[in-house]
This record gives structure tokens, C-alpha cells and sequence, in this order.
């Protein structure tokens, strides 16, 4: 790398070329004097250059994350501690007061039920069939919301008329789709799916909306400064930059797609339609099995916060901390 | 100096909608190569008349001539790209430059190591301090590779400390280059220390209200004496021109 400069008294070149190009060294006349205001430029340059790297070093802090052990004892430990001091109180009442095991069923009594469904088979079949319903449904929802979120985030009349509509939709519950999904599609997979996708698309777009809304207007001025014409400023500025928003918006989907498809699966059951975690709750519902009802929706909760933990919380904190938004806990 | 100009500015005129006028009969020329200084008082109409010549906003009136390669721009806020790292930053700016593939992210490690941050380049925005993220975005100004640096008050945000060193840097920047560098400012010794040629822009509208040459530009330091006794002059006849506006 070149470092030096175009000594300023012996007359600068305008020129247009690039920095790697500007070289004087071997038409300038006057070597001696030349090679001395050289020097001293070269001095000035690195006294600079250790001046900022000095600088830079104290306006800089290095970043620390928690380490493993913090972090397990401060995110992790806390709520396992107070499942086990709920599960602990729940048996403890039914040691203690001894109620009717058909109203209140201890956690023996739930685990035997889980395990039961497990060696009958039913347990797996309901979590593959709801789990694969639940992601199939979501991605359907995902491939519909992004574009046209993006759609309604850029075109400004579009989303005056169609924005609080979806909106709206947010707020009604999806299970209120179900009786039309059934006159419309019988009692069929195809009514499942529809209920999980008006459930999650308007999450999603209103999702990717606020974060094309929050994009700082600079950043949009920089790619246009940049060069970046309208296809490029959106895939290149706009897109990455709504990501955080967009991600909220995926999580919340993937929320509203879990729930309506428990929903519709509780009430839509026979038919061509598989056996979900939601028929199996149904089912136990009626053999009036409580500790069968109370597993499954273990299960059915255990399955969304694990979604949650391995899938969705690692992409976020991993996003936010690339982007510096993340607050660590624990500090 | 070359002698060519860079920038021709004639009987401009601008204001927004129904307004009031922002700039009237702006007249200013500016040849290849020079460190110009805009300065003004707010609302004089700088940061328009940088736009203006960045071709971000056209004019009401009157005429504005710039290279046909367009200008790079430099703003007060970084406005670095927060998910990608100094180099992608600066990458970026050569992509949409057309540059080839092959090539970014040696020219991207250059061009950072032009404003000493080659060991910084993968560092992301928010783990830069603020000086470093100006330096960054010079070097993606730079990456741009247009013959003319248009610069919005780049500094102003700094410390007093970083932005003497930015200073050093960006006259380094300019004698190495030979960009033609328009630098909006209202920091009337920024404009004595940095400029060879200072503008001072009168407030609604704006209008050219003085103009200074600096014949020697080498060694200059803001503490120079001869750099204050600009500032004041500068400084004399800014008062004049904000003291209008209170009749």
C-alpha cells in the first residue's frame, strides 16, 4: 500500500485516478527536496495513523458477552427452577388434600397418561402430523405474507385501503374461520390449513410493514447517493434493514399458526383429517380422561416454547447482536 | 490547479413548494480539484445547496453543472449499513459501483486502510466508535470514485479531539486524491482550517455573502495563528449577516 502523499508544495495533481495510482515518485523533479518533504509527510502520516490507532482504541470498548455459565444462570435456570417448585406444589396439594383423581390428577398421574399415549403409538402420530401441519401451514403463510407485505409497505395507496383491513384481521380470531373452512372445503386437510394461514399471514405482513417502516430514511438517501436504483435500494437497503421487523412478525405468525391449528383441529375432527395433538385432545376430552387432557397440553405447550427456543430465539439474538440492538441480561 | 471547472453554479434559485426561498442567485464556480468550504449559519440553505449539487433535489431556477460521473456524499450520520461490517460497508458502495467481484474486498481493505481502519474491517458499525464510523464512511465515499466529495457537515457530531484528527485525515485523503471536495459546515475555523477557497452563505435566503482564498494550505493546524486570524475576520462578517435578520 502506498502511504504516501503528493508532498502539498510541490504541487498537487488533480487528477481522476484512483488512490493506488497516484504516484509521483519517478517523474518529479527536484529528488533531493522531494524525497526530504517525503520524509517528513511519511513521519506526519504515521504519527497520525498511531495517534488515531491510540484513539481508537480508547472511544472503542471491547464487547463482552456474558459467559456460558452467566448466561445458563441467569436465562435458563430461573424457569426451570420454578417448573420444578410448580410441578413440587402440585404434588405436594395432591399428597396433601387428596383430592378425587378423576378432577385433579397429580403429575404421576400426567406422566403415566403421556407415557401410555407414547406406547400406544398416538402420542408420536399426533405431534408428526400436527407439527408437520403446523410448519407446512407456516411457510405457506410466510410465502404469501413477505411479498405481499412488502407490497403494501412500498405501494402507499394500496396499503391506505388494504392495511387496516389486515390489521383487523390480526385481531379476529382465526378459530371464527372454521365453520366456513368446513362448508368450503369439507372436513379435509385443506380446512386446517386455511384456518393456520388467515391465522399467520396478517402477523406476517404487518410484520415486514413496521420494519420497512422503521428503515431510517438515511440509509434509503445513502443507497440512492450509492447508486442503488429501485431494485437494488429494496433488496440490497431496504429488505436487510426491515429484518428485525420482519422477524418479530415471523415469530408472532408462527404463534398465531400453533394456536389455529390446535383450534381447528379440536373442532374439525373425522373426515379425511389426520389425528393432530388437537384430535388427541379432543379425544381424551371425551373418555372424560383429565390427566390425558392436561398431558396433551404439555405437550402441545412444550412443543411451542421448544420452537421457540431452538428455532426462533437463536435468530433473533443472533440478529439483533450482529446489529448491536441487543442488550445483553444479566450485566 | 488543473484550471478546469468542476462545478458550475449560475443564478441558482430554490425553494420548496410554496415556501419561502431558500437559495436566490447563487453564483459559484468551483475548479477541479479544490477544497471549497460552504459555511452558513442554519437556514442559510447549505445543506440544500449540497443536495442541489449532489442532484438528490432540482432546482427552482438557475443552473447547476457537475461532472458527468456524479458526486459521492458524505453525511453527519455515518449512515452505515448497521448489519454489515466496515469492509461489507465500503463493498457495498463498489458493487453498486459495478465494480467486479474479484476485486471488492481488496480495493474495500484498501480503501479502509487509506483512513487507517484495515484492522477494523471486520468490525460492525455499532462496535466503532464514532469517529471510526466517519472514517468508514469516507472510505465508502471514496469507493464510490466520483471526482467530486460532497460533504454535510461530516464532523460536526465529533469530539473536539476526533475531529482534529479527521481533519489531518481528510486533508491527507485530499492531496493524495485530488477529489474536488465541497465540505458544508457551520463551524467557522472548521472552514479556515480545512478550505482553500471559504464560502459564506447568507441566511433567507441564502446567498453568497463573502468569499475568501487561502493561498498556503500546507501545515495548517486549527490552532494556527494564521487560522485564527481567518476565523475572526470569517467570524466578523458571519455576525454581520445573522444581524440582519434581527431587523
Amino acid at each position: 500500500m502506498p502511504h504516501e502523499d503528493d508532498s502539498g508544495s510541490a504541487g498537487r495533481v488533480a487528477t481522476k485516478e484512483r488512490i493506488e495510482t497516484a504516484d509521483t515518485e519517478a517523474s518529479a523533479p527536484g529528488l533531493d527536496t522531494l524525497a526530504d518533504a517525503r520524509h517528513s509527510t511519511d513521519d506526519d502520516h504515521n504519527d497520525l495513523r498511531s495517534l488515531e490507532a491510540g484513539l481508537d482504541r480508547l472511544q472503542t470498548a471491547p464487547e463482552r458477552r456474558p459467559s456460558a455459565w452467566r448466561r445458563f444462570t441467569t436465562s435458563v435456570l430461573p424457569p426451570i427452577v420454578f417448573v420444578v417448585a410448580l410441578v413440587a406444589a402440585w404434588q405436594l396439594y395432591v399428597v396433601i388434600a387428596e383430592p378425587r383423581p378423576d378432577i385433579v390428577p397429580g403429575p404421576l398421574g400426567v406422566v403415566a397418561a403421556i407415557t401410555q399415549a407414547w406406547e400406544a403409538g398416538r402420542l408420536q402420530e399426533a405431534v408428526v402430523t400436527s407439527l408437520e401441519r403446523g410448519v407446512f401451514g407456516f411457510l405457506i403463510a410466510v410465502a404469501i405474507g413477505t411479498p405481499l407485505g412488502l407490497l403494501l409497505a412500498e405501494v402507499k395507496p394500496l396499503r391506505r385501503a388494504v392495511g387496516p383491513i389486515i390489521s383487523g384481521l390480526q385481531v379476529l380470531p382465526s378459530v371464527a374461520w372454521v365453520p366456513a373452512a368446513i362448508i368450503w372445503f369439507g372436513l379435509t386437510d385443506a380446512t386446517v390449513y386455511f384456518v393456520v394461514l388467515m391465522g399467520a399471514t396478517p402477523s406476517i405482513v404487518n410484520g415486514l410493514i413496521s420494519g420497512v417502516d422503521q428503515v431510517p430514511p438515511q440509509l434509503r438517501r445513502v443507497g440512492t447517493v450509492l447508486g442503488a436504483g429501485r431494485w437494488r435500494l429494496a433488496t440490497h437497503v431496504v429488505l436487510p434493514a426491515s429484518l428485525p421487523g420482519y422477524v418479530a412478525g415471523l415469530k408472532q405468525g408462527w404463534a398465531f399458526s400453533w394456536r389455529s391449528l390446535m383450534a381447528a383441529e379440536i373442532i374439525t375432527t373425522g373426515g379425511a383429517i389426520g389425528f393432530g395433538l388437537g384430535s388427541m385432545l379432543d379425544q381424551s376430552r371425551t373418555l372424560a380422561d383429565l390427566a390425558g387432557v392436561l398431558a396433551t397440553i404439555l405437550v402441545i405447550l412444550t412443543i411451542g416454547i421448544l420452537i421457540e427456543l431452538v428455532f426462533f430465539a437463536p435468530l433473533e439474538r443472533r440478529m439483533l447482536r450482529r446489529r448491536g440492538l441487543l442488550v445483553e441480561r444479566g450485566r | 490547479m488543473s484550471g478546469h471547472t468542476a462545478i458550475r453554479i449560475e443564478h441558482l434559485g430554490k425553494r420548496f413548494g410554496a415556501g419561502p426561498l431558500v437559495l436566490e442567485d447563487v453564483n459559484l464556480s468551483i475548479e477541479t480539484g479544490e477544497f471549497v468550504c460552504l459555511l452558513g449559519a442554519s437556514g442559510c440553505g447549505k445543506s440544500t445547496l449540497l443536495n442541489l449539487i449532489a442532484g438528490l433535489d432540482q432546482p427552482s431556477s438557475g443552473s447547476i453543472e457537475t461532472p458527468a460521473e456524479g458526486s459521492a456524499v458524505m453525511f453527519q450520520e455515518s449512515a452505515l449499513m448497521p448489519w454489515l461490517t466496515a469492509r461489507a460497508n465500503v463493498e457495498l458502495a463498489l458493487r453498486l459501483r459495478g465494480a467486479p467481484r474479484s476485486a471488492r474486498r481488496r480495493e474495500a481493505l484498501e480503501l479502509l486502510d487509506v483512513v487507517n481502519l484495515a484492522d477494523a474491517a471486520d468490525k460492525r458499525p455499532h462496535e466503532l466508535s464514532g469517529g471510526m464510523r466517519q472514517r468508514v464512511a469516507l472510505a465508502r465515499a471514496l469507493a464510490q470514485d466520483r471526482p467530486v466529495l460532497l460533504m454535510d457537515e461530516p464532523f460536526a457530531a465529533l469530539d473536539a479531539i476526533t475531529r482534529d484528527l479527521l481533519h489531518e485525515e481528510l486533508e491527507r485523503v485530499w492531496r493524495r486524491t485530488g477529489r474536488t471536495i465541497v465540505f458544508v459546515t457551520h463551524n467557522v475555523r472548521e472552514a479556515a482550517r480545512l478550505g482553500q477557497r471559504v464560502v459564506l452563505l447568507s441566511s433567507r435566503p441564502g446567498r453568497v455573502a463573502g468569499e475568501w482564498r487561502i493561498a498556503e494550505t500546507t501545515g495548517r493546524r486549527i490552532e494556527s495563528p494564521e487560522v485564527a486570524a481567518l476565523s475572526i475576520e470569517i467570524t466578523e462578517q458571519l455576525r454581520k449577516e445573522i444581524r440582519r435578520n434581527a431587523a
